[in-house]
């Protein structure tokens, strides 16, 4: 599902965003990625939803080489990578039915089959009964899950999370954390950046960390090399 | 759904979509009432101006038009040249193939009625001998009434060995035309330079309308928008602004003709003619509407471009 061959990233001024990567994540897999502030996780995430392009290496991503991707190409690649964010990145002007539509509406569905597939998504984050609020009058952990519903609602075979529970309190990251695994479930491959190591350790799936912009650690070659 | 039956509803989709955005783009300049209204006021403004100045030079085109096919010559006899012969004169020009009617006028009776109507009486009756000639007006037919062929029996006339002088009082119809023509030229230029005007109004608007939902559009971009998907709203929202502003302009022109109709049925009164001010004519107003819907989806389609590519989500 996702490829990094030899991949860097510089950000402009010099900083060294992701220094070598060399990485392998098969489809259905649910992989967490941590690392210390600015160890590059944001950044290997960007480089895969194309928010960034890498400035060396290959980056492949569902059968496709990204690095040759035209710009004009980036849309229909998007669509089919999931995006969660830390700070939900809602529209504020919508109802949370409009805002978890977006992703069809963008790629131009019917009117009755988008409302089918919202409803289904909201009703998979437990919302169901919230679609004509506002988001701004949703909890920090509804608004989250609205973004989760955004995220699943066109079924992408791929899901990126930035620090999905950087704001919740530990019931309610569990809480999102076993509805990611539920989309694992059903055969959703997943890569969340966390912080919260304690959370990580509980899920028991493989993890990916970085230090410095490079790969430090896989508990699945570690797990290998055991064998 | 099928295949087949997916790929009927795509047409249906697509209009859909497209009366989607339309409406809801119509629906936030509603939404923004008062903002909203300046800008189309401006276009409007903006746009009555070259429109107004058209309809106006059309009108006076029509006017000097019948003056140029009423004009008749003037045939200004010799001194010496008797009453009766030119009597016989008269005569003669009645039955030439281009001549409609021939007036005779008295020098006895010309001189009576200039006594009359200037109030000069008595300065007249002490000259000695009537200094006013025999005149005879003529009236070419309706065939002949073209400038150049009244000009033509002008000339023809002049070589009569009576005629002294032969006036066609033309000039000054020419010159007005001639004016009219520069001052339509002018309307031309003012209309380009007033559609670059509505094309900046337009511009801008959208400009800050892009910066203002700078958030939305990166959201967008990031859950795979395309750029036409992103474009599609602020075109509308631009053709909107021009449709509107063509509408308001529609408006003053028509809100000026009716004011500007009375006091001109006055003149008119006053040089005997009735003259009716046409309004607008419907080719006037389609080709003000269509063109000021285009200056509007032109203006916002030069702001998306240069403005909307520099956004993307990080
Ligand atoms: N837009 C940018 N321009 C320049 N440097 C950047 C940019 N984004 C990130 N960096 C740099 O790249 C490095 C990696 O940043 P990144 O955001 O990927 O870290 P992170 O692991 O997500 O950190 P955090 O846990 O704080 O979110 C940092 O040194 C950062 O300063
Ligand atoms: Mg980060």
């Amino acid at each position: 599902m996702i490829h990094f061959d030899n991949v860097s990233k510089r950000y402009p001024g010099g900083h060294t965003g992701l220094s070598n990567i060399n990485l392998r994540i098969d489809a259905e897999e649910m992989v967490f990625l941590t690392g210390h502030s600015g160890a590059g996780k944001s950044t290997l995430l960007k480089l895969i939803g194309l928010l960034e392009r890498s400035s060396g290496g290959q980056v492949h991503v569902n059968g496709r080489n990204l690095t040759r991707l035209k710009n004009r190409q980036i849309p229909y690649h998007r669509r089919e990578v999931g995006m969660i964010f830390q700070d939900h990145r809602l529209l504020h002007d919508r109802t949370v039915f409009d805002n978890v539509a977006l992703p069809l509406v963008v790629s131009g569905l019917g009117h009755k089959e988008i409302g089918r597939r919202v409803r289904a998504a909201l009703d998979k984050v437990g919302l169901l009964h919230k679609e004509k609020s506002a988001p701004i009058t949703l909890s920090g952990g509804e608004q989250q899950r609205v973004g989760i519903a955004r995220a699943v609602v066109s079924k992408p075979p791929l899901v990126l999370a930035d620090e999905p529970t950087g704001n919740l309190d530990p019931e309610l990251s569990k809480e999102i954390m076993e509805l990611f695994s539920q989309f694992n479930k059903v055969g959703v491959t997943l890569l969340i950046a966390t912080h919260d190591l304690a959370l990580v350790s509980s899920m028991n799936r493989r993890i990916l960390t970085l230090a410095n912009g490079a790969l430090s650690h896989d508990t699945k070659t570690e797990y290998r090399d055991v064998t | 759904m099928s295949l087949k039956s997916r790929l009927l509803s795509m047409p249906g989709i697509w209009l859909q979509r497209h009366a989607q955005v339309a409406l809801s783009s119509l629906g936030r300049l509603v939404g923004n009432r008062l903002s909203s209204l300046m800008t189309c006021a401006v276009i409007g403004i903006a746009l009555a101006l070259p429109v107004g100045l058209h309809v106006m030079l059309s009108n006076l085109n029509t006017i000097s038009g019948g003056w140029e096919s009423g004009a008749s010559i003037s045939l200004f006899l010799d001194q010496n040249i008797s009453n009766d012969k030119a009597r016989s004169l008269a005569e003669t020009l009645r039955q030439h193939t281009r001549i409609e009617t021939v007036e005779l006028i008295n020098r006895e009776t010309a001189l009576e009625e200039f006594q009359r109507l200037s109030g000069y009486a008595d300065a007249l009756q002490a000259l000695d001998s009537n200094p006013l000639p025999n005149l005879l007006v003529i009236q070419p037919k309706v065939e002949y009434t073209t400038a150049e062929t009244a000009e033509k029996l002008a000339q023809e006339l002049r070589l009569l060995p009576e005629a002294d002088i032969v006036q066609l009082d033309l000039q000054w119809v020419r010159r007005l035309q001639a004016i009219t023509v520069i001052a339509q030229r002018a309307v031309v230029v003012l209309a380009a330079l007033l559609s670059m005007a509505v094309l900046l109004i337009v511009g801008n608007t959208i400009r800050l309308e892009i910066q203002n939902r700078r958030t939305e559009i990166e959201i967008t971009k990031l859950i795979g928008a395309t750029n036409a998907f992103i474009r599609r709203p602020f075109l509308y929202t631009g053709f909107w602004y021009g449709l509107f502003g063509g509408l308001i302009a529609w408006f003053l022109v028509a809100l000026s003709l009716i004011l500007l109709s009375g006091p001109i049925a006055k003149l008119a009164q006053l040089y005997q003619s009735s003259f009716d001010l046409s309004s607008l004519d419907p080719i006037t107003v389609l080709v003000l509407l269509s063109g000021s819907a285009l200056l509007g989806l032109t203006g916002s389609w030069l702001a998306v471009g240069r403005h909307l590519s520099a956004i993307e989500p990080s």
